[in-house]
C-alpha cells in the first residue's frame, strides 16, 4: 500500500511501521497496515469499533506484540516486545482508560515505574512532587491536589497527570487513544491546545479518536482504519469531515464512495 | 461541603474551626479513630473492674499475646492490597514453629548441643529460611502460574497443617532453647527497666527527627508547610505516648519468688521487701516495633511499597507503568513467609514447645487484624500501622472480655461483630466521603 508523503516533504520519518499483522485466534485484528509519523505532526487514526486502531498502538507502546511486520524509529529498525522498551525509545501513552492508579496521588503515577530516588534508595517524594509541580505549571496551572490520590481529582486533572507523564519523560512520539473521550468541553479544548503545543515542540502525536472534529481540527494527516486494514491515509487539506465519515462507515477510499452511498450516510 | 444548609450555622462554624485545624495536622482520620478506639476500649475496661485491668502486668500481656498476630497483620496488609489473600499464614506459623521446636529438642542434644550460645540464632536463621521458601513456593504458583491466591492458600492452610503433624512425630515438641525462650516475653523475656528507657529515648529521638526531616525537605523544594503547632504537637503527643509506655511496662516488677531466685543465682543480698526488678518492654513487643517500623519503611519509601500499592489500584497501569508485577507479588508472599517464621518464634517461645495446633486460626485474626485497621479488599487501600493498630483493637477486647469472665467462644462472638461493625463502619464513611 502506499503511504502518502508528510507535507513537509520527505524526512525520515520518526516512526514507520510497516506490513503488521496481529490475530486473536482466527481473527485478523491489524492485517498487513503500514502507517507512518514525522516529528511536529498529528497523525490521526480513525476508524469504527474493532476497526484495530487501539490495537496498531498496543503494538507501537510494547503492550502487544505484532504477530509479523517491522518497526522503524529514526530509520532503524527496533524490537518492541514491552512498555519497557518502548519507553527507551521514547514513545509514551496515553490510553483510553487513563492507566492511572487511582490509589496513589498525582507524582506517584506520574514516575510510575520510574520513581526517582534518594541516594539511600529510598523513594524521592520530594523530588517527584516538584517535578510535576514543574511540569503542571506548563500543563495546567490550575492543578491542585498533589498529594491527594488521583481518584478525587476531575476527568481533565486526570488526563493531565497521563499527559504530564509523557511530558516530563520527553516523549518524541506520542500516542494518544482517545484523549478527550471521558472529558467535558472544557476540558476537552484544553486537551487540544495541550496537542497543539507539544506538536509545535515538535513531538509526533498519535491521535486516535472517534471524534473525527478532533481529528479533523488537530490532525494533518488521517489514517482511516476498517476491519483491521488501512482503507487510506490522506492528507486533510485533500478532503473534507464527509469524506473521512465516507471512509469509515464503507472502508472505500474517498474516490470510490460515489455520491449516492455518501447522500445515503448523511 | 453540600450540608452547609442543613446545619445551623453556629454549631457547623465551631466544627469547621475543629476540622481546619485536625486538617492542618495532616493526621490520617483513619488511624486517629483507631487510637481513639483502642483508648476507650482499654479505659471501659479499666473503668467496670475499677482500675484492676488497667494494672501494667495486664498490659503487657495483652500486648505480648497480640504480638504474634501483629507481626503477620503488617505482611497481610500488603497481601491483601496487591489484591491477593493468604489463608494459610497460621499453618505456616505452625510448620515453622514446629520446625524450631524439633530443631532445637531433637537435634540439637545430639548435634551441637543444647543451650549452646548460638543454638537459637541458627533455629531462627533456618525458620526464616523456610518461612521465605513456603512464601517463594506459594507466591510463585499465584504470580507465574495464575492460579488465584484464595486456592493456593487454602491449600495451604490444609497442607501445612499436615505437614506440622509429619514433622513432630504427632506429639507436642517441648522444651525450646533456654534462650529462645527469651523471645516469648514474660520477666525474664523483657529487656528490664534502663534499656526501656533507653528503647523509648531512641524512639522519642526518632519521632523528632523524622518531624524534623520532613520540614526541611519541603522548605527546601518550597512547599507548604505544616503550621509549626501541629507538629509540635504531634511531636509532644507521641513523645508522651511512647514514654507512657514506657513506663507502665517498667512499673511492673519481676514477681517475688522469680527476683529471690535471681537474687540467689546472682548471690545479690534481696533487700527488706525483696528484689525489686524492673521487667520493662517485653520482647515481642520490641519485635512488633521493629517489624512495624521495617514494614511501614518498605510500604512507604521503597519503590517495592510503592509498586504493590499501585497493583493494588490498578494493576493494568503498573503493567504499563513498565512494573514488573509478577515478580513483585512473589515478593510479596516471600516477606509473608518471613513474617510468619518470626511470628512462630514468639508464638513457639512464649509455649516453650510447639503443640499441633500452633498457629491454628491466626489467618482470621490476621485477615480481621489488617480490615478492622483500614485495609480495604478491593485492593490498594492499607496501612501498616493500621493493622497493628487492629490487632491491638482487637487483642484489647479479646483479653478484657477474658479478664471480665467470658469464655473464649464468647469472645470470638464478639470479636466477628466487631470485624463487621467496623469494615461497615468504614463503608458508610467512605461512601459519605466519595
Amino acid at each position: 500500500m502506499a503511504v502518502q508523503a508528510a507535507p513537509t516533504g520527505t524526512k525520515t520519518p520518526l516512526v514507520a511501521m510497516n506490513h503488521i499483522n496481529v490475530a486473536f485466534g482466527g481473527v485478523h485484528a491489524v492485517q498487513d497496515v503500514s502507517i507512518d509519523l514525522f516529528p511536529g505532526e498529528v497523525v490521526g487514526l480513525v476508524g469504527g469499533n474493532g476497526a484495530g486502531k487501539s490495537t496498531l498502538m498496543r503494538v507501537l507502546s510494547g503492550a502487544h506484540r505484532a504477530d509479523s511486520g517491522e518497526i522503524l524509529i529514526n530509520g532503524e529498525p527496533v524490537v518492541i516486545a514491552n512498555p519497557r522498551d518502548a519507553k527507551v525509545y521514547n514513545i509514551e501513552t496515553i490510553y483510553q482508560t487513563l492507566a492511572l492508579a487511582d490509589n496513589i496521588d498525582a507524582p506517584a503515577n506520574m514516575f510510575l515505574g520510574r520513581e526517582l530516588t534518594t541516594r539511600w534508595g529510598t523513594l524521592d517524594d520530594s523530588g517527584m512532587e516538584k517535578a510535576t509541580r514543574t511540569v503542571m505549571g506548563r500543563l495546567n496551572p490550575n492543578f491542585k491536589g498533589f498529594k491527594k490520590p488521583v481518584k478525587s481529582l476531575s476527568g481533565g486533572q486526570r488526563q493531565a497527570v497521563a499527559i504530564a507523564r509523557a511530558v516530563h519523560f520527553n516523549a518524541r512520539i506520542l500516542i494518544m487513544d482517545e484523549p478527550t473521550a471521558a472529558l467535558g468541553p472544557a476540558e476537552t479544548a484544553q486537551v487540544r491546545n495541550l496537542i497543539r503545543q507539544l506538536k509545535n515542540e515538535g513531538i509526533g502525536i498519535f491521535l486516535v479518536s472517534h471524534d473525527i472534529h478532533d481529528v479533523y481540527d488537530l490532525a494533518e494527516r488521517v489514517s482511516v482504519m476498517y476491519h483491521g486494514r488501512i482503507v487510506d491515509t490522506v492528507n486533510k487539506a485533500d478532503v473534507d469531515m464527509d469524506d473521512i465519515l465516507g471512509m469509515i462507515i464503507l472502508g472505500k477510499k474517498s474516490g470510490e464512495v460515489s455520491k449516492n452511498e455518501l447522500e445515503k450516510l448523511l | 461541603m453540600t450540608d452547609a444548609a442543613a446545619t445551623p450555622g453556629r454549631s457547623r462554624g465551631v466544627r469547621q474551626v475543629v476540622g481546619d485545624y485536625f486538617k492542618a495536622t495532616e493526621i490520617d482520620l483513619r488511624l486517629f479513630g483507631m487510637v481513639v478506639a483502642l483508648a476507650v476500649i482499654i479505659l471501659g475496661f479499666g473503668f467496670v473492674t475499677d482500675g484492676r485491668f488497667l494494672d501494667p502486668v495486664n498490659m503487657l500481656t495483652l500486648a505480648v499475646q497480640g504480638a504474634s498476630v501483629a507481626i503477620l497483620a503488617t505482611g497481610m496488609v500488603l497481601v491483601i492490597v496487591s489484591r491477593n489473600i493468604d489463608l494459610s499464614v497460621g499453618s505456616v506459623v505452625g510448620v515453622v514453629g514446629m520446625v524450631y521446636a524439633v530443631l532445637m529438642h531433637e537435634i540439637y542434644p545430639t548435634t551441637i548441643g543444647a543451650d549452646t550460645s548460638y543454638g537459637w540464632l541458627l533455629a531462627l536463621a533456618v525458620g526464616i529460611a523456610l518461612g521465605a521458601f513456603i512464601g517463594a513456593f506459594q507466591g510463585y504458583i499465584i504470580a507465574y502460574i495464575g492460579v488465584p491466591s484464595f486456592i493456593v492458600t487454602l491449600g495451604g492452610l490444609l497442607a501445612f497443617r499436615g505437614v506440622v503433624f509429619y514433622i513432630s512425630g504427632g506429639s507436642t515438641q517441648a522444651p525450646d532453647d533456654k534462650q529462645f525462650v527469651v523471645l516469648g516475653g514474660g520477666p525474664q523475656g523483657s529487656i528490664g527497666g534502663t534499656a526501656s528507657w533507653i528503647v523509648g529515648l531512641v524512639m522519642v529521638a526518632a519521632a523528632i527527627g523524622l518531624l524534623y526531616y520532613n520540614r526541611r525537605e519541603r522548605r527546601r523544594f518550597g512547599f507548604p508547610l505544616r503550621p509549626i503547632w501541629a507538629d509540635a504537637l504531634i511531636g509532644t503527643v507521641s513523645s508522651l505516648v511512647v514514654l507512657g509506655a514506657v513506663y507502665v511496662a517498667n512499673s511492673y516488677h519481676w514477681p517475688a519468688g522469680l527476683a529471690t531466685q535471681y537474687a540467689q543465682a546472682h548471690g545479690i543480698t534481696e533487700p527488706p521487701g525483696g528484689l525489686q526488678i524492673e521487667s520493662g518492654i517485653p520482647w515481642p513487643v520490641l519485635i512488633v516495633i521493629g517489624v512495624t517500623v521495617a514494614m511501614w519503611f518498605l510500604a512507604t519509601r521503597r519503590r517495592f511499597g510503592r509498586y504493590v500499592f499501585a497493583i493494588g489500584g490498578n494493576p493494568d497501569a503498573a503493567e504499563l507503568g513498565g512494573i514488573n508485577t509478577r515478580w513483585t507479588i512473589l515478593k510479596v508472599y516471600i516477606l509473608m513467609g518471613i513474617l510468619a517464621a518470626i511470628s512462630a518464634a514468639i508464638a513457639s517461645a512464649r509455649l516453650n514447645g510447639a503443640t499441633l495446633d500452633l498457629g491454628q486460626g491466626y489467618e482470621l485474626y490476621v485477615i480481621a487484624a489488617a480490615v478492622i485497621g483500614g485495609t480495604s479488599f478491593a485492593g490498594g487501600i492499607g496501612t501498616i500501622p493500621g493493622a497493628v493498630l487492629g490487632a491491638l483493637v482487637m487483642y484489647s477486647l479479646k483479653y478484657g472480655l477474658a479478664y471480665e469472665g467470658l469464655n473464649s467462644p464468647g469472645q470470638d462472638i464478639v470479636a466477628g461483630a466487631v470485624l463487621i461493625i467496623a469494615v461497615g463502619a468504614d463503608t458508610i464513611n467512605r461512601r459519605r466521603g466519595s
